[in-house]
Protein backbone atom coordinates (compact mmCIF):
# COMPACT_ATOMS: atom_id res chain seq x y z
CA UNK A 1 0.00 0.00 0.00
CA UNK A 2 1.45 3.13 -1.11
CA UNK A 3 1.85 5.74 1.59
CA UNK A 4 0.35 9.49 1.38
CA UNK A 5 1.29 10.62 4.78
CA UNK A 6 3.01 14.28 4.43
CA UNK A 7 3.54 16.88 7.16
CA UNK A 8 0.70 19.59 7.14
CA UNK A 9 3.19 22.31 5.84
CA UNK A 10 3.87 19.84 2.79
CA UNK A 11 0.29 18.82 2.01
CA UNK A 12 -0.54 22.82 1.68
CA UNK A 13 2.35 23.82 -0.20
CA UNK A 14 2.00 21.17 -3.10
CA UNK A 15 -1.61 21.22 -3.07
CA UNK A 16 -3.40 24.27 -2.27
CA UNK A 17 -2.41 27.22 -4.72
CA UNK A 18 -2.98 30.82 -5.08
CA UNK A 19 -6.38 31.68 -6.39
CA UNK A 20 -7.73 28.19 -5.56
CA UNK A 21 -11.32 27.37 -4.42
CA UNK A 22 -10.67 25.63 -1.08
CA UNK A 23 -13.54 23.84 1.04
CA UNK A 24 -12.36 23.17 4.50
CA UNK A 25 -15.51 20.77 5.78
CA UNK A 26 -16.83 20.07 8.71
CA UNK A 27 -20.68 20.91 9.96
CA UNK A 28 -19.42 22.27 13.48
CA UNK A 29 -17.76 18.87 13.79
CA UNK A 30 -14.38 17.97 12.43
CA UNK A 31 -13.16 21.53 11.03
CA UNK A 32 -9.96 21.82 10.20
CA UNK A 33 -8.08 24.36 12.10
CA UNK A 34 -4.39 22.98 11.92
CA UNK A 35 -5.06 23.58 7.70
CA UNK A 36 -6.47 26.69 8.13
CA UNK A 37 -3.51 28.01 9.91
CA UNK A 38 -1.33 26.35 7.58
CA UNK A 39 -2.58 27.96 5.23
CA UNK A 40 -2.40 31.68 6.20
CA UNK A 41 1.04 30.84 7.41
CA UNK A 42 2.08 30.21 3.71
CA UNK A 43 0.36 33.25 2.98
CA UNK A 44 -1.96 31.86 0.18
CA UNK A 45 -4.05 34.64 -1.58
CA UNK A 46 -6.95 35.43 -3.39
CA UNK A 47 -8.55 32.25 -2.51
CA UNK A 48 -12.25 31.48 -2.85
CA UNK A 49 -13.20 30.03 0.20
CA UNK A 50 -16.64 27.74 0.52
CA UNK A 51 -18.11 25.89 3.24
CA UNK A 52 -21.87 25.72 4.76
CA UNK A 53 -20.50 27.45 7.88
CA UNK A 54 -17.68 29.91 7.71
CA UNK A 55 -17.37 29.32 11.48
CA UNK A 56 -14.32 31.35 12.69
CA UNK A 57 -11.61 29.47 11.07
CA UNK A 58 -12.87 31.44 7.73
CA UNK A 59 -13.39 34.15 10.09
CA UNK A 60 -9.50 33.76 10.59
CA UNK A 61 -8.11 32.94 7.12
CA UNK A 62 -10.52 36.43 5.84
CA UNK A 63 -8.21 38.38 8.61
CA UNK A 64 -5.16 37.47 7.41
CA UNK A 65 -6.13 38.28 3.84
CA UNK A 66 -5.84 35.22 2.08
CA UNK A 67 -9.31 35.23 0.57
CA UNK A 68 -10.98 37.12 -1.87
CA UNK A 69 -13.89 35.64 -2.34
CA UNK A 70 -16.57 33.96 0.66
CA UNK A 71 -19.29 30.82 -0.47
CA UNK A 72 -21.34 30.42 2.13
CA UNK A 73 -25.10 29.40 3.72
CA UNK A 74 -24.77 30.68 7.35
CA UNK A 75 -21.76 33.17 8.84
CA UNK A 76 -22.13 33.45 12.42
CA UNK A 77 -20.42 31.97 15.87
CA UNK A 78 -22.44 29.31 16.37
CA UNK A 79 -24.43 29.56 19.72
CA UNK A 80 -22.64 33.38 20.28
CA UNK A 81 -23.39 35.81 17.27
CA UNK A 82 -21.31 37.66 14.67
CA UNK A 83 -18.11 36.88 13.02
CA UNK A 84 -16.48 40.26 12.91
CA UNK A 85 -13.66 39.77 10.41
CA UNK A 86 -16.09 38.86 8.14
CA UNK A 87 -18.90 41.22 8.96
CA UNK A 88 -16.01 44.11 8.74
CA UNK A 89 -15.27 43.12 5.35
CA UNK A 90 -18.57 43.12 3.79
CA UNK A 91 -19.81 45.94 5.92
CA UNK A 92 -17.25 48.11 4.46
CA UNK A 93 -17.69 50.33 1.40
CA UNK A 94 -16.50 49.49 -1.03
CA UNK A 95 -16.89 45.69 0.60
CA UNK A 96 -13.65 44.14 0.73
CA UNK A 97 -14.83 40.22 0.30
CA UNK A 98 -17.04 39.02 -2.48
CA UNK A 99 -20.14 37.35 -1.08
CA UNK A 100 -21.74 34.29 -3.23
CA UNK A 101 -25.16 33.31 -0.65
CA UNK A 102 -26.99 29.97 -0.70
CA UNK A 103 -28.93 28.51 2.11
CA UNK A 104 -27.86 25.28 3.65
CA UNK A 105 -29.16 22.77 1.25
CA UNK A 106 -28.71 24.72 -1.58
CA UNK A 107 -25.03 24.27 -0.90
CA UNK A 108 -25.91 20.31 0.07
CA UNK A 109 -27.12 20.52 -3.42
CA UNK A 110 -24.12 21.82 -5.18
CA UNK A 111 -21.99 19.49 -3.46
CA UNK A 112 -24.27 16.80 -4.16
CA UNK A 113 -24.06 17.78 -8.23
CA UNK A 114 -20.51 18.28 -7.98
CA UNK A 115 -19.65 14.79 -6.81
CA UNK A 116 -22.79 13.23 -8.70
CA UNK A 117 -20.51 14.95 -12.06
CA UNK A 118 -23.65 16.94 -12.96
CA UNK A 119 -24.04 20.96 -14.06
CA UNK A 120 -26.75 21.26 -11.67
CA UNK A 121 -28.74 20.22 -8.47
CA UNK A 122 -32.70 20.72 -8.56
CA UNK A 123 -34.68 21.39 -5.42
CA UNK A 124 -38.09 22.77 -3.87
CA UNK A 125 -36.60 26.20 -2.33
CA UNK A 126 -36.59 29.49 -2.58
CA UNK A 127 -39.26 30.49 -4.01
CA UNK A 128 -40.90 33.65 -2.08
CA UNK A 129 -37.29 34.42 -0.90
CA UNK A 130 -35.16 37.16 -1.58
CA UNK A 131 -32.29 34.87 -2.00
CA UNK A 132 -32.37 34.00 -5.35
CA UNK A 133 -32.60 38.21 -5.74
CA UNK A 134 -29.18 38.16 -4.16
CA UNK A 135 -27.50 35.49 -5.86
CA UNK A 136 -27.98 35.38 -9.91
CA UNK A 137 -26.66 31.73 -9.54
CA UNK A 138 -29.69 30.21 -8.05
CA UNK A 139 -31.97 29.77 -11.05
CA UNK A 140 -35.14 26.94 -11.88
CA UNK A 141 -35.66 24.67 -14.63
CA UNK A 142 -38.93 23.42 -15.83
CA UNK A 143 -39.64 19.60 -14.83
CA UNK A 144 -39.60 17.71 -18.32
CA UNK A 145 -42.55 14.96 -16.66
CA UNK A 146 -44.18 17.56 -14.68
CA UNK A 147 -43.65 20.74 -15.78
CA UNK A 148 -43.10 22.07 -12.26
CA UNK A 149 -40.85 24.79 -11.36
CA UNK A 150 -37.65 23.56 -9.65
CA UNK A 151 -34.96 25.81 -8.14
CA UNK A 152 -31.42 25.16 -9.03
CA UNK A 153 -28.15 25.54 -8.35
CA UNK A 154 -24.98 25.12 -10.35
CA UNK A 155 -22.29 22.01 -9.11
CA UNK A 156 -19.63 23.51 -6.82
CA UNK A 157 -16.21 21.74 -8.18
CA UNK A 158 -13.69 22.45 -5.16
CA UNK A 159 -9.59 22.45 -6.05
CA UNK A 160 -9.04 21.37 -2.73
CA UNK A 161 -10.97 20.20 -0.02
CA UNK A 162 -9.74 19.28 3.59
CA UNK A 163 -11.32 16.86 5.42
CA UNK A 164 -10.51 16.38 9.46
CA UNK A 165 -11.11 12.69 10.62
CA UNK A 166 -11.03 10.26 13.63
CA UNK A 167 -8.66 8.33 11.91
CA UNK A 168 -7.59 7.12 8.51
CA UNK A 169 -4.65 4.56 6.96
CA UNK A 170 -1.76 5.71 4.92
CA UNK A 171 -3.88 5.54 1.31
CA UNK A 172 -6.00 7.83 2.87
CA UNK A 173 -8.91 5.43 3.57
CA UNK A 174 -11.07 7.53 6.30
CA UNK A 175 -13.05 6.57 8.72
CA UNK A 176 -15.47 9.57 10.67
CA UNK A 177 -17.93 8.74 13.10
CA UNK A 178 -21.05 11.61 14.84
CA UNK A 179 -22.07 14.59 12.47
CA UNK A 180 -20.92 13.59 9.00
CA UNK A 181 -22.03 17.06 7.48
CA UNK A 182 -21.25 17.24 3.88
CA UNK A 183 -17.61 15.49 3.77
CA UNK A 184 -18.27 12.55 1.67
CA UNK A 185 -20.00 14.59 -0.96
CA UNK A 186 -17.29 17.47 -0.53
CA UNK A 187 -14.23 15.15 -0.82
CA UNK A 188 -15.95 13.82 -4.20
CA UNK A 189 -16.58 16.76 -5.47
CA UNK A 190 -13.45 17.92 -5.51
CA UNK A 191 -10.61 17.46 -7.46
CA UNK A 192 -7.74 17.19 -4.72
CA UNK A 193 -8.63 15.95 -1.41
CA UNK A 194 -6.11 16.41 2.00
CA UNK A 195 -7.28 14.24 4.91
CA UNK A 196 -6.43 15.32 8.25
CA UNK A 197 -6.55 12.23 10.93
CA UNK A 198 -6.45 12.34 14.67
CA UNK A 199 -4.77 8.66 14.42
CA UNK A 200 -3.15 6.81 11.60
CA UNK A 201 -4.02 3.40 11.63
CA UNK A 202 -3.30 0.08 9.89
CA UNK A 203 -5.29 -1.08 7.32
CA UNK A 204 -6.57 -3.86 8.97
CA UNK A 205 -8.63 -1.44 11.07
CA UNK A 206 -10.21 0.12 8.23
CA UNK A 207 -11.25 -3.45 6.43
CA UNK A 208 -12.65 -4.53 10.58
CA UNK A 209 -15.31 -1.62 9.98
CA UNK A 210 -15.82 -1.07 6.46
CA UNK A 211 -19.05 0.87 7.09
CA UNK A 212 -17.66 3.00 9.01
CA UNK A 213 -15.81 4.44 5.89
CA UNK A 214 -16.53 7.84 4.91
CA UNK A 215 -14.25 8.30 1.78
CA UNK A 216 -12.12 5.74 0.59
CA UNK A 217 -8.37 5.88 -0.60
CA UNK A 218 -8.55 6.42 -3.98
CA UNK A 219 -10.29 9.76 -3.49
CA UNK A 220 -7.57 10.96 -1.06
CA UNK A 221 -4.40 12.84 -2.27
CA UNK A 222 -2.34 13.48 0.99
CA UNK A 223 -2.62 12.11 4.09
CA UNK A 224 -1.49 14.47 7.64
CA UNK A 225 -1.43 13.01 11.01
CA UNK A 226 -2.22 16.10 12.91
CA UNK A 227 -3.66 14.96 16.53
CA UNK A 228 -5.94 17.70 18.15
CA UNK A 229 -5.85 19.40 13.98
CA UNK A 230 -9.49 20.30 14.50
CA UNK A 231 -9.24 22.23 17.83
CA UNK A 232 -11.59 24.94 18.57
CA UNK A 233 -14.33 22.33 17.13
CA UNK A 234 -14.44 19.14 18.28
CA UNK A 235 -13.14 15.44 17.03
CA UNK A 236 -16.35 12.61 18.38
CA UNK A 237 -14.56 10.29 20.90
CA UNK A 238 -11.20 12.59 21.04
CA UNK A 239 -12.33 16.01 22.39
CA UNK A 240 -15.09 18.27 23.17
CA UNK A 241 -15.92 20.99 21.36
CA UNK A 242 -13.90 24.30 22.94
CA UNK A 243 -17.20 26.07 23.93
CA UNK A 244 -15.49 28.72 26.03
CA UNK A 245 -13.22 30.12 22.95
CA UNK A 246 -15.73 30.18 20.69
CA UNK A 247 -17.29 32.74 23.24
CA UNK A 248 -13.89 34.46 23.68
CA UNK A 249 -13.63 34.58 20.17
CA UNK A 250 -16.30 37.46 19.71
CA UNK A 251 -14.24 39.52 22.29
CA UNK A 252 -10.73 38.14 20.43
CA UNK A 253 -11.83 38.98 16.86
CA UNK A 254 -14.12 42.25 17.69
CA UNK A 255 -11.29 44.83 17.00
CA UNK A 256 -8.65 44.14 14.27
CA UNK A 257 -5.94 44.19 16.70
CA UNK A 258 -7.19 41.82 18.99
CA UNK A 259 -7.35 39.62 15.96
CA UNK A 260 -4.09 40.60 14.36
CA UNK A 261 -2.43 39.74 18.09
CA UNK A 262 -4.45 36.20 17.91
CA UNK A 263 -3.13 35.14 14.17
CA UNK A 264 0.42 36.17 15.44
CA UNK A 265 0.46 34.56 18.53
CA UNK A 266 -1.43 31.55 17.73
CA UNK A 267 -1.15 30.84 14.02
CA UNK A 268 2.20 32.70 12.60
CA UNK A 269 3.97 32.88 15.93
CA UNK A 270 3.60 29.08 15.69
CA UNK A 271 5.95 26.19 13.51
CA UNK A 272 2.10 23.82 13.50
CA UNK A 273 0.04 22.35 15.97
CA UNK A 274 2.18 20.71 18.09
CA UNK A 275 3.27 24.22 18.96
CA UNK A 276 0.24 25.57 19.29
CA UNK A 277 -0.74 22.81 21.88
CA UNK A 278 2.10 23.64 23.80
CA UNK A 279 1.38 27.24 24.35
CA UNK A 280 -2.39 26.21 25.58
CA UNK A 281 -1.61 23.81 28.76
CA UNK A 282 -4.50 21.95 30.22
CA UNK A 283 -6.77 21.90 26.99
CA UNK A 284 -6.10 18.26 26.60
CA UNK A 285 -7.32 18.00 30.29
CA UNK A 286 -10.19 20.10 29.51
CA UNK A 287 -11.57 18.83 26.68
CA UNK A 288 -10.40 15.36 26.64
CA UNK A 289 -13.46 13.39 25.79
CA UNK A 290 -14.72 10.42 28.16
CA UNK A 291 -14.91 6.80 26.96
CA UNK A 292 -18.41 5.49 25.59
CA UNK A 293 -17.49 2.79 23.23
CA UNK A 294 -20.23 0.89 21.21
CA UNK A 295 -20.47 -2.65 21.35
CA UNK A 296 -19.83 -3.34 17.55
CA UNK A 297 -21.23 -5.51 14.99
CA UNK A 298 -20.78 -8.79 13.38
CA UNK A 299 -18.93 -8.81 9.99
CA UNK A 300 -19.00 -12.57 9.84
CA UNK A 301 -21.07 -14.87 6.70
CA UNK B 1 -53.89 18.69 42.94
CA UNK B 2 -51.50 16.42 41.19
CA UNK B 3 -48.15 18.25 40.75
CA UNK B 4 -49.01 17.86 37.36
CA UNK B 5 -51.46 20.17 37.06
CA UNK B 6 -50.48 22.81 39.88
CA UNK B 7 -49.93 25.95 38.68
CA UNK B 8 -46.78 27.55 39.26
CA UNK B 9 -46.41 30.29 41.83
CA UNK B 10 -43.47 32.12 40.33
CA UNK B 11 -41.81 31.97 36.77
CA UNK B 12 -39.56 34.21 34.26
CA UNK B 13 -41.14 35.38 30.99
CA UNK B 14 -38.28 33.00 29.14
CA UNK B 15 -40.04 30.30 31.04
CA UNK B 16 -43.32 30.57 30.13
CA UNK B 17 -42.45 31.52 26.35
CA UNK B 18 -40.44 27.89 26.75
CA UNK B 19 -43.69 26.27 28.15
CA UNK B 20 -46.22 28.07 25.33
CA UNK B 21 -43.68 26.38 22.81
CA UNK B 22 -43.01 22.96 24.30
CA UNK B 23 -47.30 22.81 24.15
CA UNK B 24 -47.14 23.60 20.45
CA UNK B 25 -45.47 19.94 20.22
CA UNK B 26 -47.80 17.38 19.72
CA UNK B 27 -46.55 13.60 20.73
CA UNK B 28 -45.36 11.99 17.95
CA UNK B 29 -44.47 14.85 15.59
CA UNK B 30 -41.02 15.20 14.33
CA UNK B 31 -39.15 18.53 15.20
CA UNK B 32 -36.56 20.49 13.80
CA UNK B 33 -35.04 22.01 16.67
CA UNK B 34 -32.55 25.22 17.14
CA UNK B 35 -30.49 26.18 19.89
CA UNK B 36 -31.71 28.71 22.56
CA UNK B 37 -35.57 28.36 23.82
CA UNK B 38 -36.77 26.10 20.84
CA UNK B 39 -33.86 23.35 22.15
CA UNK B 40 -35.53 24.28 25.77
CA UNK B 41 -38.85 23.94 24.49
CA UNK B 42 -38.54 20.62 22.46
CA UNK B 43 -36.76 18.61 25.37
CA UNK B 44 -39.67 19.96 28.28
CA UNK B 45 -41.91 18.55 25.64
CA UNK B 46 -39.96 15.01 25.42
CA UNK B 47 -39.63 14.80 29.12
CA UNK B 48 -43.94 16.01 29.89
CA UNK B 49 -46.76 15.55 27.12
CA UNK B 50 -44.52 14.15 24.07
CA UNK B 51 -42.46 11.23 24.90
CA UNK B 52 -42.71 10.30 21.13
CA UNK B 53 -41.40 13.04 19.53
CA UNK B 54 -38.45 12.75 17.23
CA UNK B 55 -35.93 15.78 17.84
CA UNK B 56 -33.71 16.83 14.38
CA UNK B 57 -31.09 18.78 14.52
CA UNK B 58 -29.87 20.23 11.13
CA UNK B 59 -26.31 18.88 11.99
CA UNK B 60 -27.58 15.73 11.09
CA UNK B 61 -28.68 13.97 14.80
CA UNK B 62 -31.83 12.67 14.78
CA UNK B 63 -33.57 11.23 17.47
CA UNK B 64 -31.36 13.27 19.91
CA UNK B 65 -31.45 13.00 23.77
CA UNK B 66 -29.20 15.89 24.87
CA UNK B 67 -27.82 15.22 28.51
CA UNK B 68 -26.33 18.68 28.44
CA UNK B 69 -27.97 22.09 27.08
CA UNK B 70 -26.61 22.28 23.93
CA UNK B 71 -24.74 25.49 23.19
CA UNK B 72 -24.58 25.15 19.47
CA UNK B 73 -26.97 23.07 17.08
CA UNK B 74 -23.91 20.64 16.12
CA UNK B 75 -22.96 19.81 19.78
CA UNK B 76 -21.20 16.14 20.20
CA UNK B 77 -24.24 15.80 23.31
CA UNK B 78 -26.26 15.37 20.36
CA UNK B 79 -24.60 12.73 18.53
CA UNK B 80 -24.29 10.54 22.01
CA UNK B 81 -27.06 8.36 22.64
CA UNK B 82 -29.30 9.52 19.44
CA UNK B 83 -31.48 7.11 17.30
CA UNK B 84 -29.25 7.95 14.15
CA UNK B 85 -26.41 10.41 13.22
CA UNK B 86 -27.34 11.45 9.26
CA UNK B 87 -25.47 13.18 6.64
CA UNK B 88 -26.82 16.54 5.85
CA UNK B 89 -27.80 15.77 2.49
CA UNK B 90 -30.46 13.07 3.98
CA UNK B 91 -31.46 15.43 6.56
CA UNK B 92 -32.28 17.96 3.59
CA UNK B 93 -33.59 15.65 1.19
CA UNK B 94 -34.58 12.70 2.66
CA UNK B 95 -36.24 14.04 5.51
CA UNK B 96 -37.00 18.18 5.09
CA UNK B 97 -37.81 17.65 1.23
CA UNK B 98 -39.52 14.61 1.57
CA UNK B 99 -42.37 16.08 4.11
CA UNK B 100 -41.12 14.45 7.38
CA UNK B 101 -40.80 16.79 9.66
CA UNK B 102 -43.69 18.07 11.47
CA UNK B 103 -42.61 21.25 13.24
CA UNK B 104 -39.67 23.63 12.69
CA UNK B 105 -38.62 26.04 15.44
CA UNK B 106 -37.13 29.68 13.71
CA UNK B 107 -36.99 33.02 14.85
CA UNK B 108 -35.16 35.81 13.33
CA UNK B 109 -33.95 39.64 13.56
CA UNK B 110 -36.63 40.34 11.95
CA UNK B 111 -40.45 39.05 11.46
CA UNK B 112 -42.83 41.15 9.46
CA UNK B 113 -46.50 40.88 9.49
CA UNK B 114 -47.21 37.99 7.40
CA UNK B 115 -44.34 36.27 9.32
CA UNK B 116 -41.66 36.42 6.88
CA UNK B 117 -38.24 36.13 8.02
CA UNK B 118 -35.29 37.96 8.07
CA UNK B 119 -32.04 36.87 9.10
CA UNK B 120 -29.38 37.92 6.34
CA UNK B 121 -29.35 41.64 6.42
CA UNK B 122 -30.51 45.34 8.17
CA UNK B 123 -30.31 47.80 5.50
CA UNK B 124 -29.45 46.88 1.79
CA UNK B 125 -28.06 43.80 0.35
CA UNK B 126 -25.62 45.49 -0.99
CA UNK B 127 -24.80 47.94 1.44
CA UNK B 128 -25.68 46.10 4.50
CA UNK B 129 -25.87 48.34 7.85
CA UNK B 130 -25.74 45.04 9.66
CA UNK B 131 -24.75 42.04 7.64
CA UNK B 132 -26.34 38.73 10.24
CA UNK B 133 -25.13 35.63 9.53
CA UNK B 134 -28.19 34.57 7.06
CA UNK B 135 -29.99 31.32 5.78
CA UNK B 136 -28.38 28.97 7.08
CA UNK B 137 -31.37 25.54 6.72
CA UNK B 138 -34.50 28.61 7.53
CA UNK B 139 -35.50 28.77 4.04
CA UNK B 140 -36.06 25.57 3.31
CA UNK B 141 -37.30 24.51 6.62
CA UNK B 142 -40.24 27.77 6.51
CA UNK B 143 -41.09 26.11 3.06
CA UNK B 144 -41.03 22.57 3.90
CA UNK B 145 -41.82 21.82 7.20
CA UNK B 146 -45.50 21.17 8.12
CA UNK B 147 -46.21 23.43 10.92
CA UNK B 148 -43.26 26.78 11.93
CA UNK B 149 -43.25 28.04 15.25
CA UNK B 150 -41.86 31.39 15.84
CA UNK B 151 -40.09 33.01 18.61
CA UNK B 152 -39.29 36.15 19.47
CA UNK B 153 -38.95 39.09 21.54
CA UNK B 154 -41.79 42.37 20.01
CA UNK B 155 -40.29 45.46 19.87
CA UNK B 156 -40.82 48.12 16.69
CA UNK B 157 -37.52 47.23 15.11
CA UNK B 158 -37.94 43.17 15.31
CA UNK B 159 -41.49 43.72 14.08
CA UNK B 160 -41.29 46.54 10.84
CA UNK B 161 -44.48 46.05 8.37
CA UNK B 162 -41.74 44.57 6.03
CA UNK B 163 -38.72 43.41 6.44
CA UNK B 164 -35.69 44.41 4.85
CA UNK B 165 -34.69 41.02 3.14
CA UNK B 166 -36.81 37.99 2.69
CA UNK B 167 -34.49 34.94 4.08
CA UNK B 168 -37.67 32.66 4.91
CA UNK B 169 -41.00 33.14 3.29
CA UNK B 170 -44.30 33.35 5.65
CA UNK B 171 -47.93 33.24 4.83
CA UNK B 172 -47.51 36.14 1.99
CA UNK B 173 -44.54 36.82 0.48
CA UNK B 174 -43.53 38.57 -3.01
CA UNK B 175 -47.12 39.32 -3.57
CA UNK B 176 -47.98 35.75 -3.60
CA UNK B 177 -49.84 32.98 -1.03
CA UNK B 178 -47.84 29.53 -0.03
CA UNK B 179 -50.75 27.93 -2.16
CA UNK B 180 -49.64 30.03 -4.74
CA UNK B 181 -46.09 29.27 -4.15
CA UNK B 182 -46.68 25.73 -3.81
CA UNK B 183 -45.17 25.71 -0.90
CA UNK B 184 -45.64 22.38 1.29
CA UNK B 185 -46.01 23.18 4.70
CA UNK B 186 -48.76 25.35 6.58
CA UNK B 187 -45.77 28.35 7.52
CA UNK B 188 -46.09 29.77 10.34
CA UNK B 189 -48.85 28.82 12.86
CA UNK B 190 -48.16 30.78 15.81
CA UNK B 191 -45.58 33.57 17.32
CA UNK B 192 -44.51 32.75 20.36
CA UNK B 193 -43.33 36.44 22.05
CA UNK B 194 -42.91 38.12 25.51
CA UNK B 195 -46.13 39.81 25.46
CA UNK B 196 -48.63 37.47 23.91
CA UNK B 197 -48.74 35.07 21.28
CA UNK B 198 -49.59 36.21 17.24
CA UNK B 199 -51.27 34.08 15.06
CA UNK B 200 -52.12 33.99 11.34
CA UNK B 201 -55.19 35.01 10.26
CA UNK B 202 -56.90 32.29 8.22
CA UNK B 203 -57.47 34.27 4.63
CA UNK B 204 -55.31 36.47 4.84
CA UNK B 205 -52.21 35.43 6.61
CA UNK B 206 -51.94 38.50 8.30
CA UNK B 207 -50.10 37.80 11.87
CA UNK B 208 -53.04 38.68 14.48
CA UNK B 209 -52.67 39.01 18.09
CA UNK B 210 -54.45 35.82 19.50
CA UNK B 211 -53.92 36.11 23.28
CA UNK B 212 -52.15 38.09 25.45
CA UNK B 213 -49.98 37.25 28.89
CA UNK B 214 -51.26 38.60 32.74
CA UNK B 215 -50.66 42.03 33.16
CA UNK B 216 -49.90 43.00 29.18
CA UNK B 217 -52.55 45.82 27.42
CA UNK B 218 -53.64 45.54 23.72
CA UNK B 219 -51.72 49.06 23.75
CA UNK B 220 -48.80 48.02 25.37
CA UNK B 221 -48.11 44.85 22.19
CA UNK B 222 -49.46 47.17 19.56
CA UNK B 223 -46.44 50.02 20.83
CA UNK B 224 -43.80 47.20 19.79
CA UNK B 225 -45.29 46.06 16.59
CA UNK B 226 -44.51 47.93 13.19
CA UNK B 227 -48.00 47.69 11.90
CA UNK B 228 -51.47 48.17 12.98
CA UNK B 229 -51.69 44.78 14.75
CA UNK B 230 -55.45 43.31 14.68
CA UNK B 231 -56.75 42.00 18.17
CA UNK B 232 -58.65 38.46 17.79
CA UNK B 233 -61.75 39.54 19.66
CA UNK B 234 -62.46 38.03 22.42
CA UNK B 235 -59.01 37.64 23.47
CA UNK B 236 -57.89 34.69 25.11
CA UNK B 237 -55.36 34.50 28.03
CA UNK B 238 -52.80 31.47 28.14
CA UNK B 239 -53.06 28.42 30.40
CA UNK B 240 -49.88 29.32 32.80
CA UNK B 241 -46.77 26.86 33.63
CA UNK B 242 -47.59 24.27 35.88
CA UNK B 243 -45.26 23.92 38.90
CA UNK B 244 -43.76 20.17 37.01
CA UNK B 245 -43.32 22.19 33.85
CA UNK B 246 -40.96 24.94 35.90
CA UNK B 247 -38.71 22.36 38.02
CA UNK B 248 -38.06 20.38 35.38
CA UNK B 249 -36.86 23.33 33.46
CA UNK B 250 -35.30 24.43 36.69
CA UNK B 251 -33.80 21.35 38.23
CA UNK B 252 -32.93 19.21 35.26
CA UNK B 253 -33.31 20.97 31.50
CA UNK B 254 -31.35 24.10 31.89
CA UNK B 255 -29.87 23.96 35.40
CA UNK B 256 -27.12 26.57 34.81
CA UNK B 257 -29.73 28.77 33.81
CA UNK B 258 -28.49 29.77 30.33
CA UNK B 259 -31.46 30.98 28.64
CA UNK B 260 -34.62 30.29 31.40
CA UNK B 261 -33.03 33.62 33.43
Amino acid sequence: MKSKVVSMKEAVAGLVKDGDTVVIEGFTHLICFAAGHEIIRQGRKGLTLARLTPDLIYDQMIAAGTAKKLVFSWAGNPGVGSLHAFRRAVEAQPPRLEIEEYSHFGMVARFSAGCANLPFWVMRDYKGSDIPGANPLIRSVKCPYTGEELATVPALRPDVTVIHAQRADKAGNTQIWGLMGVQKEAAFASRKVIVVAEEIVDESVVRSDPNRTLIPGFQVDAVVHEPWGAHPSFAQGYYDRDNDFYVSWDKIARDEAGLKRYLDEFVCGVKGRAEYMKKQPGLAERLGAKNMVCQGVNYGY
Amino acid sequence: MATETKAATDYTLNELMTVLAAREIHDGDVVFVGIGLPNLACNLARHTHAPNMCLIYESGAVGAVPDRVPPSIGDPALVTGSLMVASMQDIFQAMLQNGKIQVGFLGGAQIDRYGNINTTVVGDYAKPKVRLPGSGGACEIAIHAQRVLLIAKLDKRAFPEKVDFITSPGSFSKGRKRKDWGHPGRGPVKCITNMGTLEPDERTGELVLTAIYPGVTIDAVRANVGWALKAKDPLAGVALPTAQEIKLLREKLDPKKLHIK
